[in-house]
């Protein structure tokens, strides 16, 4: 561990920090993002035909059409993620209301988009921590928004205040379902959850699709949709049309926090944690691994459940056709990189929101498609996963075993 | 695939568990045989009869029609349950359980069957032609699956490495003919299979981390790139590579209703039977499958007898990938043509599922690879029957079918020992 | 004539320990030579390098006079080298034949293997050395003694001269012990030459030719068992004084804690592994379970602390019936539990220090309250025990998995020993530690049956049994054979019963205070 500035006696004040920059796991997580980045741009260039001919021209030309592609999409991005820098200065000088709320309107929908990610983030994080995959928040998501839904638009008279919370309640419920079905059978029969939460998200998927082409209809419409949610279950809107930001948000916050507190305060937490870092302990220690299992499945289920809700009651207020919402799989992500916190989750709900929201306008205007954000994704895993790999790119130095603190995934000490 | 550690609480046992086990299948038996019996056959007129057609097309040797007595056909199935039932509860079938189970299953479908056809034909024989038909990528998947997990590698991926193998053999076919398509897959394959070795062996990572990545990656990948380049109508040519047409094997695909099930398709269904074989006799009976199983076993002794652990998984990890990505190839280059997003649906994970059903046996996942490709082939044509229940509901059934299987199944079978867990070299 | 084997200089380093320190050692052609050392003095890692699973950072190896580079076990086995490894290296739904062909396979054209020549091959070793082994067994439904066995027809199929035994007596009853060693002496009528890793005093000197000491890493005494005493070994061993007996208190008897009545058990793979078990033990005395492992001690041990539901039979705790209860309840009634395999059922690796001690105890005030837990009153509870325990570790929060195998085994014990108990478990409580360690667990244990506790002792180590207990009881196939007073039993007549015989030349019959039956 000798630093090699060391010139008989003092190290200086910033080789330490770099040694212990260096050796951290913030730093980790933030090069993997960038390094991400890096090979996003990457991708994009090779798949530009402009670039190819740029090169044809001359090399130099080649590189710079190659930097302007790279900086157009993640401007653009950018720009659709948080919107205009300029414009929301402007419009905080000028004192303009209206002015102000069109300025910020990209930053308040990122929010809107991050909002299911919270939700999913924290029960994928959920799952992870009692050493359980929950593939198939996809299929909760989709079977919480489709329950809050018709909870929306079939009981009458009630007020906001009772309506909200009971539809998504029943979001949460059915989701809760939808987890409990592969806890049970993991815990009673062993069968593995990645597979069953997989086959789960197919089959709310045909649900879905079946309950929107028949029972679940809206008789008025000519394609296949539900009825209209009754303004009384709407969650509330902060800012007037066409600002979607809502209430969900705040509730996601919460619920982020709440787990947090469960998982780290609470003797429930603390079992759910050691089953999942060694069930043969938690045996031991006289824990039931079966009603943990469960009740963790159902508890992730529950929370993806509430995401399907928020969308449904605070954005869409119907539900057309279902199509695959990619929420599923983004959380694994997201809380990976969290490193399956949920106040974490915060933060990479955030990140992947705005990269989530800005790719939409990124698709429009400079032409990428958006899945280059999965790929994103996968690279992050990738380097979250491996950060041997970030450090030998970045050649940082390898904590000693003394020093480290979980900087990678440790799921479990299981078999 | 882990099988399940029993759970051990102290609770109050009222019935001895083991004789439980073995009368509850029992019992479900006979409800069925009594649905089938009394719920199923007063349905129908005593007069009624169903019939099987049993030719497909003129190539084969002609048989008439097989058309009996739906109520006939009903009771002898029933009694067949009842019987199966009886048996399950007084002796138990043990061992055999999961093939009894099976059975009844195969049961209830042709008594839905039966029951459905009551008063038309269907061509039972045409529905087993696409059994095999759909059995293909499902079986090819858990092969690559045995081959991965064999030497103690997970292999999650399979599905991201089909759908990469599914584009490939699409653009590369289009634009250098079929064989070339089908090249481009298997490398593919090999090249993300690569990337998971890597990953779960030199760095350790957790197998089911490094498979999902690649299945994100794989999906994304394959979509940016199809809406970047193949949407456009100019880019059209890019897509449409085409596939294989069938080729009837000469004298075999003659014979009466089994010549045109299995012997009259296109070279996929041929290599699933080739790969089967080859992968059984090459895992038992040979040098190379003897040292790729003990690795997947017990790697320390292997390595105490200078089997090299690390290159036997980089290789099973490639294999697997050529043979995902061969897989992944079957839907376009050997079914529509052309790539399509998502075309893949899943069929990644029923694989695995297969693979743990046959017990990671080749045959096995051939086994259970057709009654996944039945199921589908079910779904198919009951839609078609006008059946009381909606199309997208019975889309379903092969998923649902997955669960049962794996609920049933996993804690009876055991995997390879020292599957899932990276090898450490360290001291013994 | 140059040795056989010669060992020059070997140093091995690993990150924080010099394990091998330029070690010297000469093998005879048929000589059994004895390498004797504590857990964790390094002869395994020599051992490991000769057999090319690690490479030394310095020194040379010579093989009949000539200098061999032995990089991996194929150069090993080629030199000649077989080794036998403590945890057997046999894959257990392998049959016997593909065990032993394993990387020497016998095939035909093209790579196919040809099972029956290498069958008929084992079968004629099997006969030449008297090993009695069927190559058509499947290894998983073989013995231990058998599956050794197995083991050496490895060596000797790839023609070893050299055989390595690591540890080989570990699981086997003093019989087995008795036969191996003939084996060993068949092995080297035939010209073979044997290298024997043990810490075990007693076998060294009734088996070895030549003893060599090792200790942190090096070579600190020669000798011959004509010349030796199991005190003179074990001070060369450890360096110090070592008072091979730990001084007991004579046993006070206080009144009845547990009571097990007729107690059957299944196993894992569902076959019955504990039968009709009957005992009794009172507060302030040890009893302790005796066998070889296997024979349906670990199965008593879980179904006793409620990790596993019995067949039948009763268990009463303090007057209580607790034969179905959960593992929580039994520990609230005032049961501690040493688990055999601590790192696996003992502790969370992954947890900090913290979180471990109070495993058991966390939803129990002060250390929660309602289901908020208490954090400071946890680190206190940590630090104090650390201090009291003295237990060797950086901080509070550090990892579990960063401490060395007797600290670990210090957090169990602390948790445990740190609640009121009435009845300790202890099952294998001083496996792979150091001298040191066990002498200190070795004292806890008797100072709680010193205060009244009452303590169910489950070794393999018979001198631990023979040393700790009051009354000793002898379990073999599921059976307990005997229950008798310690010291009223001879280590010979254990040996027996460990492996089913109940002596013949039976002394008294052993003393009954309570009920307790004898099956013979």
């Amino acid at each position: 561990m000798e630093n090699k500035n060391t010139k008989g006696g003092k190290r200086n004040f910033l080789s330490i920090f770099y040694e212990e920059l260096s050796k951290s796991s913030l730093t980790i997580i933030i090069l993997s993002v960038i390094s991400g980045f890096v090979m996003g741009g990457i991708l994009v260039v090779l798949t530009s035909p402009e670039v190819y001919k740029a090169f044809g021209t001359s090399f130099v030309s080649g590189i710079s059409t190659s930097w302007n592609i790279v900086a157009k999409t993640y401007s653009s991005l950018f720009l659709g993620a948080i919107g205009d820098p300029s414009k929301i200065t402007a419009a905080f000088r000028s004192g303009d209301h209206a002015l102000i709320l069109k300025a910020i309107t990209p930053f308040l929908e990122s929010l809107v988009v991050t909002t299911p990610y919270l939700f999913t983030g924290v029960a994928v994080a959920l799952g992870f921590r009692a050493g359980l995959f929950n593939i198939g928040a996809e299929g909760q998501v989709l079977v919480g928004a489709i329950a809050a839904g018709w909870a929306g638009w079939t009981f009458t008279g009630l007020s906001p205040w009772v309506h909200v919370p009971l539809a998504m309640l029943i979001g949460a419920f059915v989701g809760a379902l939808w987890g409990f079905v592969p806890g049970f059978l993991k815990a009673r029969t062993g069968a593995h959850e990645v597979i069953t939460t997989i086959m789960m998200n197919y089959v709310a998927y045909y649900l879905i699709y079946y309950l929107i082409s028949a029972p679940l209809r809206d008789p008025n419409e000519v394609t296949p949709k539900t009825p209209w949610v009754l303004e009384s279950a709407h969650l509330f809107r902060f800012f007037p049309d066409p600002i979607r930001f809502h209430l969900g948000f705040f509730i996601a916050i919460a619920v982020a926090i709440l787990a947090w507190f469960i998982l780290f305060k609470t003797t429930w937490g603390y079992e759910l944690r050691t089953v999942g870092l060694n069930p043969n302990a938690s045996r031991y220690a006289g824990m039931n691994i079966t009603v943990v299992t469960i009740a963790a499945m159902a508890l992730s289920g529950a929370i993806a459940g509430m995401a399907g809700a928020s969308e449904i009651l605070g954005v869409t207020w119907r539900q057309s056709q279902a199509l695959a919402t990619g929420y599923g799989f983004d959380s694994i992500a997201l809380a990976l990189l969290a490193q399956n916190h949920p106040l974490g989750v915060i933060l990479t709900a955030l990140l992947f929101g705005f990269l989530r929201s800005g790719s939409r306008v990124m698709q429009l205007s400079a032409g990428t498609p958006v899945y280059i954000i999965n790929i994103l994704q996968a690279f992050i895993i990738l380097f979250i996963a491996a950060p041997a790999i970030i450090r030998t790119i970045f050649r940082l130095k390898q904590p000693s075993a003394k020093e480290e603190v979980t900087s990678t995934i440790s799921l479990s000490e299981k078999k | 695939m882990e099988p399940s550690t029993k759970t051990e609480n102290g609770k109050t046992l009222f019935v001895d568990p083991s004789k439980l086990r073995q009368w509850l299948p029992g019992i479900l038996f006979i409800l069925v045989a009594i649905f089938i019996k009394f719920v199923l056959n007063k349905s129908i007129g005593t007069d009624a009869l169903t019939t099987f057609a049993t030719n497909i097309n003129e190539k084969a040797i002609q048989i008439p029609n097989f058309v009996f007595n739906t109520r006939n056909a009903l009771d002898l199935i029933a009694g067949l349950c009842a019987g199966i039932g009886l048996y399950q509860i007084i002796r138990g079938f043990k061992k055999k359980t999961s093939t009894i189970i099976a059975l009844i299953g195969v049961l209830v479908v042709l008594g839905f069957l039966v029951w459905g056809a009551s008063g038309s034909s269907i061509s039972f024989t045409g529905m087993l032609a696409v059994m095999v038909i759909r059995s293909v990528p499902i079986t090819i998947g858990a092969l690559s699956g045995i081959l991965c997990e064999r030497a103690g590698i997970v292999n999650i991926a399979i599905e991201g490495m089909m759908i990469s193998g599914a584009f490939a053999g699409a653009v590369i076919g289009s634009i250098f003919g079929l064989w070339a398509g089908i090249l481009a897959a298997i490398v593919i394959g090999a090249l993300l299979a690569l990337v998971h070795a890597v990953l779960s062996i030199k760095y350790k990572v957790d197998q089911i981390i490094s498979g999902t990545m690649i299945n994100i990656f794989s999906t994304g990948l394959t979509s940016y790139l199809y809406i970047k380049f193949l949407q456009s109508s100019e880019n059209q040519w890019l897509n449409e590579s085409g596939f294989f047409k069938p080729y009837a094997i000469p004298f075999l695909s003659k014979i009466p209703v089994i010549g045109p099930i299995f012997f009259d398709h296109n070279l996929y269904i041929y290599a699933m039977y080739i790969l089967v074989a080859v992968l059984s006799i090459a895992l038992f009976k040979t040098r190379w499958g003897l040292r790729h199983r003990s690795v997947g076993e017990y790697p320390k002794a292997a390595d105490t007898l200078g089997v090299n652990v690390f290159r036997t998984r980089y290789l099973a990890c490639i294999l697997s990938g050529m043979v995902a990505g061969f897989a992944g190839s079957y839907f376009s280059l050997g079914s529509v043509g052309r790539f399509e997003q998502t075309m893949t649906a899943g069929r990644g994970f029923i694989a695995l599922a297969a693979m743990i059903f046959g017990n990671w046996n080749p045959v096995g996942a051939l086994q259970a690879g057709m009654l996944f490709g039945f199921a589908e082939s079910l779904t198919t044509k009951l839609s078609l029957l006008n059946f009381p229940i909606p199309a997208e509901v019975l889309l379903m059934l092969p998923y649902i079918i997955t669960i049962i299987v794996l609920a049933g199944v996993v804690g009876r079978s055991r995997g390879p020992a020292a599957s899932g867990t990276a090898y450490e070299k360290e001291s013994l | 004539m140059p040795p056989i084997l010669e060992l020059k200089g070997i140093t091995k380093r690993f990150p924080g320990v010099l394990a091998n320190d330029h070690i010297d050692i000469k093998l005879e052609k048929g000589e059994i030579l004895a390498l004797l050392g504590e857990n964790g003095a390094g002869k395994t890692t020599l051992m490991n390098i000769l057999y090319g699973l690690y490479k030394p950072d310095e020194g040379e190896i010579f093989i009949n006079g000539k200098k061999v580079e032995i990089s991996s076990p194929i150069d090993a086995i080629r030199s000649g080298v077989g080794m036998v490894h403590q945890h057997f290296m046999l894959i257990p739904v392998f049959t016997v034949t593909e065990n032993v062909m394993l990387g020497e396979e016998y095939t035909h054209h093209g790579g196919f293997l040809d099972r029956k020549k290498a069958a008929d091959r084992i079968r004629e070793i099997s006969e030449l050395y008297k090993l009695n082994v069927n190559p058509d067994d499947l290894v998983e439904n073989l013995p231990v003694g058998l599956q050794q066995r197995v083991e050496i027809i490895k060596l000797l199929f790839r023609n070893a001269d050299i055989l390595i035994m690591d540890e080989p007596t570990a699981v086997l009853t003093p019989q087995e012990v008795d036969e191996l060693f003939n084996i060993l002496k068949t092995l080297v009528e035939k010209g073979k030459s044997i290298i024997f890793i043990t810490h075990k005093l007693r076998e060294v000197m009734e088996c070895a030719d030549r003893i060599e000491v090792i200790r942190l890493g090096k070579v600190v005494g020669s000798t011959i068992p004509a010349e030796a005493s199991p005190e003179k070994l074990a001070t060369m061993m450890v360096g110090r004084e070592v008072d091979l007996k730990t001084e007991k208190k004579p046993c006070n008897i206080c009144e009845t804690v547990l009571t097990v009545e007729k107690l059957s058990v299944r196993d894992m793979l569902n076959r019955v592994a504990v039968k009709d078990v009957t005992f009794e033990l009172s507060g302030g005395e040890i009893l302790g379970i005796a066998g070889v492992q296997g024979n349906g001690q670990t199965e008593l041990v879980r179904a006793l602390t409620g990790l596993r539901t019995p067949i039948s039979g009763k268990i009463t705790l303090l007057g209580k019936d607790v034969s179905r209860s959960s593992s929580r309840r039994i520990t609230e009634l005032g049961t501690a539990h040493i688990p055999e395999d601590r790192q696996k059922d003992g502790l969370v690796l992954a947890s900090p220090i913290t979180e471990n001690l109070v495993l058991n105890t966390y939803h129990r005030r002060p250390f929660s309250k309602g289901i908020i837990l208490q954090r400071l009153a946890i680190n206190e509870n940590a630090t104090e025990l650390i201090k009291k325990f003295d237990i060797r570790t950086p901080g509070i929060l550090t990892k579990v998995h960063y401490l060395s195998g007797g600290n670990q085994q210090k957090v169990i014990i602390a948790r445990e020993f740190s609640r009121p108990i009435k009845l300790l478990i202890a099952s294998q409580p001083t496996r792979g530690l150091d001298v040191g360690s066990i002498e200190y667990i070795h004292n806890r244990i008797l100072e709680k049956r010193d205060q009244g506790c009452a303590v169910l002792l489950v070794s393999t180590e018979l001198d631990e049994i023979m040393q700790l207990a009051d009354r000793i009881a002898v379990m073999f196939r599921g059976n307990i054979l005997t229950i008798v007073k310690a010291n009223e039993v001879t280590k010979e007549d254990l040996g027996l019963l460990m492996a089913g015989i109940t002596p013949s030349s039976h002394k008294e019959k052993p003393h009954t205070t309570k009920t307790e039956e004898i099956i013979t």
